[in-house]
C-alpha cells in the first residue's frame, strides 16, 4: 500500500497531460469578503456534523432537554457506546462486519474487475470491441435504482434473496471504473514495454500481474476508493434485497432503529434515538478519516470524470 | 492463390500474425469476461426480466395473464405517479440549479485563490459526499424535526412559532437542502478540475489583453467549464429523479407528509413490497429508466446546438 502512496499523480485524463503550472493563487491578493463568504458557507455545511458528535455524548434526556449544540450535563458517550454494541445481543456489531464485508468484497472485487477489463479495452485491437463500449456507456444511463426491484425480482427467482451475495453481486460492476481505467491505461502503460515483455515470452497475464497492474495502481486505488462510497453507502438495494436483520449493512439497520424509535408504542420503555446518533457517529467516522487522508485520489477521480467529454 | 518460394517467407509471417492477432483477441475477452458476466448478470438481465414480466398482469381470476401494453398505459393515466412525477420535476427545477450555482461559484472561488484557507473550504465542502444518504438524512431530518430539533429550539429561544421544516409544504425543501449539503462538493470538484485544466498561457495571453478578473471569468472560465458543466447536469438530473433514500427516511418521521407514492421510485417501491403488485412495478421502473435515458440524451443533444451555436 505505502508503494502506491508513493505514486505519481493518479490519472492523467487528457488535460493532465500538460505540464502543471505554478498556480497563479500566489500572486492573487486575498480577499476578506470572498473568505468571510465561504467559510461560512463551511461551517453551515459541518454544522450537521457537528450535532452528530455533540448529541452522541447525550443521555436520552439530555437529547430532549439541553439545546442542540451545547454539551451534555454529563459526558454519556461511552455508556452510549456500550448500548450500542449490546442491543440486542450486539446486532450492530454484525451490521457493522457485514458493512465492511460488503464493502472490501464489492469494492475490491469491482476495483479488479474493473482494472483488468479497461486494460483489455485500451491495450487490445479486437472485433467486438466498440460495441462493448457502446453497451456499457449506453447502459450505464439506465439508473440504478430504476434497476433495483427488476433486480429483486429477478434475484428472487434465482433464489438468492437474503444472501451477501445478493448485495455484493450487482456492486461488482463499475462502468464508471471500467471507463476510468481505459483511459489510464492507454497513457500509464506503454505499448513498448508490453512488446518487450512478448519478446522476453511472457504470457499477457503474466504481463498484466507483473508489470501493468503496477503501473495502474494509482488509477486502480481512485476506483475502489469511489467504489467504496457507494458500496458503504448502499441502502436502496440491501433494503429490497435483504430481509433478515442479521444480513443488513449499517445503512438499512439504522433506519430500522429510526422507525422503531418513531413509531413509538413497542419500545417506549427503549431510549433508541442515541442509538441511532451514536450509531450514525460510528457509520460515517471510517469514510470521512479516509477522505481527509485520501484526499488526492478523490480529487483525481473527480477530475477524469469532469474532463472527459 | 499460389505461393511461390518467393512469396513463402512473407506469407508464413503474415499467418504467424494473424495467430498472433487471434491469440490476443481470446486474451482481451478472457480479460473483459469478469465484467461482462456481472454487467450481464446485475444490469443486462434484470432489465430484459423486467421488460418480460411488464406485460404480464396477476389477476385474481385466471392467474398471470397477457396484457400486452396495458401496464404502460395504466402507468401513464396513474395520477399517483403523476403526483410523484411532477413533485420530482419541480425538484429537479429549484434544486438543481441552486445546487450547482453554489458548487460553481465555490470552484470560482477556490480557482481565483482569493480565499485564505482553500484547502480546509474545500475538504469541508467535499466531506459530506463520505455521507451516507441514510445518515444525513437521519441527521437533517432530527435537526429539523419537532422533537429534539436544533431549528425549533433556535426559534423557540427566540419566542417565536418555529416553521414546520417537515410539513406538508416544506418537505420539499427540506430534502432538497439535504441533497444539496450532499453533493455541492462532488459538483464542486467537477468544476475545479475543469478550470485547472485550462492552461496558464490563456489567461497571460488575455492579461496581455487587458482582460481583468471578471472578463477573464466570463469568457475564459466560464466556456471552460461548459462540458463539465453539462456532465454535471446529467448526473444531477438522473439523480433526483431516482430519489429515494432520503424521502424513505423521513417517511419514518412523517408518515402522513411523505406518502408512498411521494416520488416515483418510493411509488415502485411500495407497489411491489407492500402492494404485491409486482407486474406494474416492473413497468414503472421501466418507464422510470426511459425518461432518465432521454433526459440524458436531450440534455446532450440541446447542449452540443448550443455549442456549434456559439463556435
Amino acid at each position: 500500500m505505502t508503494s502506491t502512496m508513493q505514486a505519481p499523480p493518479a490519472v492523467a485524463p487528457e488535460g493532465a497531460a500538460r505540464p502543471t503550472v505554478r498556480r497563479r493563487s500566489r500572486s492573487a491578493r486575498r480577499s476578506v469578503l470572498l473568505t468571510i463568504a465561504y467559510w461560512t458557507l463551511l461551517a453551515y455545511f459541518l454544522l450537521p456534523l457537528a450535532w452528530l458528535v455533540i448529541n452522541s455524548t447525550k443521555s436520552n434526556g439530555d437529547l430532549f432537554t439541553t439545546f442542540g449544540l451545547a454539551l451534555p450535563s454529563d459526558l454519556h458517550l461511552w455508556q452510549n457506546l456500550q448500548d450500542l454494541v449490546t442491543y440486542q445481543d450486539g446486532i450492530f456489531v454484525r451490521w457493522f462486519a457485514n458493512t465492511v464485508l460488503y464493502a472490501v468484497v464489492g469494492a475490491g472485487g469491482a476495483a479488479v474487475i474493473a482494472a483488468i477489463g479497461g486494460y483489455a479495452l485500451a491495450k487490445y485491437a479486437f472485433a467486438g470491441k466498440r460495441a462493448v463500449i457502446v453497451t456499457v456507456l449506453g447502459a450505464t444511463a439506465v439508473p440504478g435504482t430504476a434497476l433495483a426491484v427488476p433486480t429483486y425480482m429477478l434475484f428472487s427467482q434465482w433464489g438468492l434473496i437474503n444472501t451477501e451475495a445478493a448485495v455484493i453481486i450487482p456492486s461488482l460492476v463499475s462502468p464508471f471504473g471500467l471507463f476510468l481505467m481505459m483511459i489510464y491505461a492507454a497513457d500509464a502503460v506503454p505499448d513498448s514495454l508490453l512488446e518487450a515483455a512478448r519478446i522476453d515470452g511472457a504470457g499477457e497475464f503474466r504481463t498484466f500481474w507483473s508489470i501493468s497492474f503496477r503501473l495502474l495502481a494509482p488509477g486502480f486505488v481512485t476506483v475502489l476508493l469511489f467504489q467504496l462510497v457507494q458500496t458503504w453507502n448502499n441502502y436502496f438495494l440491501p433494503l429490497i434485497v435483504l430481509n433478515q436483520q442479521d444480513k443488513f449493512p449499517l445503512t438499512v439497520g439504522l433506519s430500522q432503529w429510526n422507525r422503531l424509535a418513531n413509531a413509538g408504542g413497542v419500545n417506549v420503555a427503549e431510549p433508541l434515538y442515541p442509538l441511532v446518533i451514536t450509531g450514525s457517529l460510528i457509520a460515517i467516522l471510517p469514510l470521512c478519516v479516509a477522505f481527509v487522508f485520501l484526499q488526492r485520489y478523490w480529487q483525481s477521480g473527480i477530475a477524469a470524470g469532469g474532463i472527459k467529454q | 492463390m499460389a505461393i511461390d518460394a518467393v512469396q513463402r517467407p512473407q506469407y508464413a509471417r503474415s499467418v504467424r500474425r494473424a495467430r498472433v492477432r487471434r491469440r490476443l483477441s481470446v486474451t482481451a475477452w478472457l480479460m473483459l469476461a469478469p465484467f461482462i458476466t456481472v454487467f450481464v448478470v446485475s444490469v443486462i438481465a434484470p432489465l430484459l426480466y423486467a421488460l418480460a414480466i411488464s406485460v404480464y398482469q396477476n389477476r385474481i381470476v385466471g392467474g398471470t395473464v397477457f396484457v400486452g401494453l396495458e401496464n404502460y398505459l395504466r402507468a401513464l393515466t396513474d395520477p399517483l405517479l403523476g403526483e410523484g412525477v411532477i413533485r420530482v420535476l419541480l425538484f429537479i427545477a429549484v434544486q438543481v440549479p441552486i445546487m450547482l450555482s453554489i458548487s460553481l461559484t465555490a470552484a470560482l472561488a477556490l480557482d481565483s485563490g482569493r480565499m485564505a484557507g482553500s484547502r480546509t473550504v474545500r475538504l469541508g465542502l467535499f466531506l459530506p459526499y463520505a455521507v451516507p444518504s441514510v445518515v444525513a438524512a437521519l441527521m437533517w431530518g432530527y435537526i429539523f424535526g419537532g422533537q429534539f430539533g436544533l431549528v425549533g429550539q433556535i426559534w423557540g429561544a427566540v419566542g417565536a412559532a418555529p416553521p414546520d421544516l417537515l410539513g406538508n409544504a416544506l418537505m420539499l425543501p427540506s430534502i432538497g437542502n439535504i441533497v444539496t449539503w450532499s453533493m455541492v462538493g462532488y459538483n464542486m470538484l467537477i468544476f475545479y478540475a475543469a478550470l485547472r485544466a485550462v492552461p496558464t498561457e490563456i489567461y497571460e495571453a488575455s492579461a496581455i489583453d487587458g482582460a481583468g478578473e471578471w472578463r477573464r471569468a466570463w469568457s475564459i472560465k466560464l466556456p471552460a467549464l461548459r462540458p463539465a458543466m453539462l456532465l454535471a447536469l446529467v448526473f444531477s438530473i438522473i439523480g433526483s429523479l431516482q430519489l429515494f433514500n432520503e424521502p424513505s427516511i423521513l417517511q419514518a418521521l412523517r408518515p402522513s407528509v411523505i406518502t408512498t407514492n411521494y416520488t416515483p421510485n418510493l411509488y415502485a417501491y411500495s407497489l411491489s413490497f407492500l402492494g404485491g403488485q409486482i407486474n406494474y412495478a416492473a413497468a414503472i421502473a421501466i418507464l422510470m429508466g426511459l425518461v432518465t435515458v432521454i433526459a440524458a440524451v436531450f440534455v446532450q443533444v440541446v447542449s452540443a446546438r448550443a455549442r456549434r451555436q456559439t463556435r
